[in-house]
């Protein structure tokens, strides 16, 4: 298997990728203090001795924390391990100690693996628990700290706690890097330890990425593209700088590793530091906090308090149907697998309930429809009682909250009453007499024409009707004259 | 007179705070400016402290343990809104905006902070010369350093300019001075006593403790500044000392161990002064008089302690002082970016014994150096628990003399950081191995300084330290420290 997907890279190419995503975990304070866990606007208000990282200050490990990342270590299918903190040394006014302490050698997670909804394994090398930077702002020169005339930081996020995971090079498609990226958010909902929100920075992806020869295994020099805001940022960052390698490996030259900054405006990512000249990050392990040593005990009680993950929710309502897997993927996301649940218990057909809800329930809140009235409209539209379009109305009229969510209330609100069959085999002879040509055109011409003209009958019969007759009874009518 | 004295004294209305603070401040005045002991003389704070004591006193309250008792804080340890310096240039100008939780103890407990004590910079040596304030004065001879790093406190306890004072300990910086100016220095446990406050060194050695004319004293002070604070971590959670009330038990039948390779007999390390040998055997002979049965016992590694020691030590010292870069508070050199100005405040900050230290520990962690250097050092420490663990199995406690040599001259060893970090080389294993040590002084040298008797124990062996220690202070000779009070 080769290239990116619509807009692939030559055929002789493969794309090695590897993402390392930062989650910002939602706790209510700090990793190592009492400070709150939450957006502050004021500068270095949010702030305590020890997240300045005064003299003196010791931290004090977060117990919730460390809860949420074993939580998310096992929701990847991890092994926890006994593990340390560390200190990574080194110098940026955003790191109010002048290093991070972080995990190094010995992470909490370990080995454990991210099913993507096609079925794809992307194996997960670590998740490891650290505390976030403060937020440095460099004015004048170049704007950074070798240059800047003048720096601001601020502290507040300083502390707030992370989890790393690092995949491992396992992704082979832009869309497989996509997937993984929005399944890991899922997942991260569907346990509750981050909000997630790659747009707010809750969430932040970086990308390994290289390219190879097709067929080979080798692994060839990689960048790492940061500074990605958005999945469909992460494609283009992929797309642009896999493009870039090949490029420069077919001009007899090779890329340089290092970490490149992704430039969404320009569409084209631009070298950072190399990490040839890389700092030595001095890691040893942090002298202030003892070893984390969970119990065979407590991880189990992890796994008995495990959610049921999106890959196991999205295969419960794919055994009930024969719907694709994106719409599955989509009403597991929005979290309306429940719904659908109940309304295929209630006697809805399956498919027709996924895809209805896929359709016509992506709005915001849609808590006003239940199991049971989603599936009395449902039941409405298949007995022919409403029309296609009149249960989307109703659909969208019960999600408002409208007539107390009553499909049947609503419909009868709308005057909507399904035309009586013979009601309409009488329309539908009324029409082709007044349209011999297109008739004959429906019944004689190629397949093009044939299709033009249902769509011509169908649009009369349709505004004769006033919309209330049924689609599909349409079909099969002009179907059944035309023979 | 005694810390436990004056506390006795205030709490029964015999004498008023003020009064014994008044008296100190005089002294401090009188005597420190030849001595150096102090950086800050907290005087109208120590005012302010007593006068409420002896409100409360005489509201029919108990202030505490230690109610109107005069203490001196080393100069590493935090306190709300006054200056706290580590006696660097870098820290110039920094009021911490809390207090260590041992400063917080003692309040608590009703003593009076009466000012910030001189130590080597950021309690990196072993003379107190590393200061920027200059050196502290040993009080016995002034010619003569007070050792180090805590010789502030040490010099204030000795010539009474406080009662009792605390320190911190990384490699011997509370045992040694106290052994150069002849009173009693206290290392606990790793773990014993709150590190929350006190601006790190080595964080996984250092610790604080108190330093005391009498072994009593030094009880009472380790009983109110000791137990488990959440706000460190490594804090042990154990129930709090009770040290006074088994100082009378004596030490009949406690099993006492010469720790030969650092008493300065056969199989000792090099260096161990004759005189200070033969007041290690009168320690020892004493010991067994009071009917301990002592021994010779061998622990091989103890003389790795002092080449592990700077490794781990700067190491984490060259991580631990990465923060003080001029962005946030203390010393900020001018310069024309802000990259710029972190290299140039670090470079105008800090003195050339931490700039060696940070060197060395960078060093020491680096790529390619760690195992070799880092993590043999970590070896070395798990080879030491293990060889000290097994000579507990034969002794209950280990003697030692705590330095070398008694003081030395000022100037003397400033030139040559090598023949300084020898000093160290007695008291270094148990910063390496987190078990507590006290030093006691016990009989003078050749020159008439006094001679500190170190005892070692396992970890949380406090109480059976503290019964020998007083059984060594009630047989010790007359010293030059006790004449010259």
């Amino acid at each position: 298997m080769s290239g990116l997907h619509d807009s692939a890279l030559p055929d002789e190419w493969e794309l090695v990728v590897g993402l390392e995503v930062h989650v910002e975990l939602a706790t209510q304070t700090k990793l190592f203090c009492g400070c709150a866990n939450e957006f502050s606007t004021e500068p270095n208000t949010n702030v305590c001795p020890t997240c300045l990282g005064l003299p003196g200050s010791l931290p004090v490990m977060n117990e919730t924390a460390v809860e949420f990342a074993m939580r998310l270590g096992r929701a990847l299918g991890c092994e926890i391990h006994p593990s340390v903190m560390a200190r990574k040394n080194y110098f940026y006014p955003d790191m109010a100690k002048d290093f991070q302490t972080t995990q190094y050698d010995q992470p909490t997670s370990r080995d454990g693996e991210l099913v993507l909804a096609d079925g794809t394994v992307v194996g997960i090398e670590r998740a490891h628990i650290e505390e976030d930077a403060g937020k440095t702002t460099h004015v004048g020169g170049g704007g950074r700290i070798n240059d800047a005339q003048y720096s601001l930081v601020d502290y507040n996020r300083a502390g707030v706690p992370l989890v790393e995971i690092v995949s491992r090079p396992d992704i082979r498609t832009v869309d497989h890097a996509k997937a993984y990226v929005s399944e890991l958010r899922d997942i991260l909902l569907a346990i509750e330890v981050s909000d997630a929100k790659m747009e707010e920075g809750s969430m932040r992806v970086d990308a390994n990425v290289s390219v190879r020869p097709a067929g080979s295994d080798e692994l060839r020099t990689r960048c790492e593209l940061k500074n990605i805001n958005s999945i469909r940022s992460l494609g283009r960052a992929i797309e642009y700088e896999a493009r870039r390698h090949v490029d420069l490996y077919e001009s007899g030259e090779a890329p340089r590793q290092e970490t490149r900054h992704w430039d969404e405006d320009g569409g084209r990512s631009t070298a950072g530091r190399s990490k040839e000249d890389a700092d030595d990050y001095r890691y040893f392990q942090e002298p202030d906090l003892v070893p984390l040593t969970p119990s065979a005990d407590h991880i189990a009680e992890i796994d008995d308090a495990m959610p049921m993950l999106p890959a196991a929710r999205r295969a419960r309502l794919g055994a009930l149907s024969s719907v694709a897997d994106d719409v599955l993927v989509t009403v597991v996301e929005r979290g309306q697998d429940q719904l659908a649940l109940g309304a295929i218990e209630a006697g809805a057909d399956p498919d027709r309930v996924l895809t209805r809800i896929q359709n016509d329930l992506a709005v915001e809140d849609w808590s006003a429809v239940n199991a049971e009235t989603l599936a009395t409209v449902l039941q409405m539209e298949s007995s022919g009682e409403l029309s296609a379009t009149q249960a989307k109305q109703v659909l969208a009229d019960m999600a408002a909250g409208l007539h107390g969510g009553d499909p049947k209330a609503i419909a009868a609100s709308h005057g909507f009453e399904a035309m009586a069959s013979d009601a309409l085999d009488a329309l539908v002879d009324e029409l082709i007499a007044d349209h011999p040509d297109e008739w004959a055109r429906f019944t004689a011409g190629d397949d093009s024409d044939r299709k033009k003209m249902q769509g011509f009958f169908t649009g009369q019969i349709m505004k004769a009707s006033k919309g209330q007759a049924d689609g599909r009874a349409v079909a099969e009518l002009l179907s059944r004259k035309s023979t | 007179m005694s810390a436990l004295g004056i506390a006795a004294a205030v709490r029964s209305g015999e004498r008023s705070a003020v009064e014994v603070v008044e008296e100190y401040l005089d002294r401090i005045e009188t005597l420190d400016a030849e001595l150096n002991a102090f950086n800050l003389v907290m005087a109208d704070e120590a005012r302010r402290v007593a006068a409420a004591v002896d409100e409360r006193i005489a509201a029919g309250d108990d202030p505490g343990p230690l109610a109107g008792v005069p203490v001196a804080l080393k100069d590493n340890m935090c306190t709300r809104g006054i200056a706290t310096t580590c006696s660097s240039k870098i820290l110039e100008g920094w009021e911490p905006p809390y207090d260590a939780t041992v400063v917080e103890r003692l309040a608590a407990a009703g003593a009076v902070a009466v000012g910030k004590t001189n130590l080597d910079e950021f309690a990196m040596g072993s003379s107190t010369e590393n200061s920027a304030f200059g050196p502290t004065r040993n009080p016995l001879d002034i010619e003569r350093v007070p050792g180090g790093s805590s010789g502030g406190s040490a010099a204030a306890v000795a010539a009474d300019l406080a009662p009792i004072s605390l320190g911190s300990d990384t490699g011997g910086s509370i045992r040694q001075p106290a052994a150069f100016c002849g009173v009693v220095g206290m290392k606990p446990t790793y773990g014993a006593v709150s590190r929350y406050g006190l601006i790190a060194f080595g964080s996984s050695l250092d610790q604080i403790g108190p330093f005391s004319t009498s072994v009593a004293d030094s009880a009472a002070v380790l009983e109110v500044i000791g137990g488990h604070d959440p706000l460190d971590s490594t804090s042990i959670d154990a129930p709090a000392f009770d040290l006074r009330s088994v100082l009378d038990r004596g030490v009949d039948g406690m099993r006492i161990g010469i720790l030969r390779e650092l008493s300065g007999g056969p199989g000792s390390v090099d260096g161990i002064a004759p005189d200070v040998q033969a007041c290690t055997t009168a320690a020892a002979e004493a010991l067994e008089a009071a009917g301990a049965r002592v021994q010779d016992v061998s622990v091989p590694s103890a003389t790795l302690g002092l080449s592990a020691y700077y490794l781990v030590a700067p190491a984490e010292a060259s991580s631990n002082l990465s923060r003080f870069d001029g962005v946030r508070y203390g010393l900020r050199a001018d310069a024309p970016t802000t990259g710029a100005m972190m290299t140039a405040t670090r470079t105008a900050g800090f003195g050339p014994e931490v700039k060696r230290r940070i060197m060395l520990g960078t060093y020491a962690l680096s790529a390619g150096y760690y195992d070799a250097f880092y993590g043999k050092a970590l070896k070395v420490r798990t080879l030491m628990l293990a060889e000290f663990a097994s000579a507990y199995e034969q002794v209950d406690l280990l003697l030692t003399p705590t330095a070398p040599t008694t003081a030395f001259r000022l100037g003397e060893r400033t030139d040559d950081p090598m023949t300084m970090y020898v000093n160290d080389v007695c008291t270094i294993p148990s910063n390496l191995t987190g078990h507590p040590a006290i030093s006691v002084p016990f009989g003078v040298g050749d020159d008439a300084m006094p001679v500190g008797i170190q005892l070692l124990g396992p970890a949380l062996s406090e109480s059976t330290i503290y019964r020998a220690a007083a059984v060594l202070e009630a047989s010790a000779p007359d010293s030059a420290g006790k004449e010259g009070r």
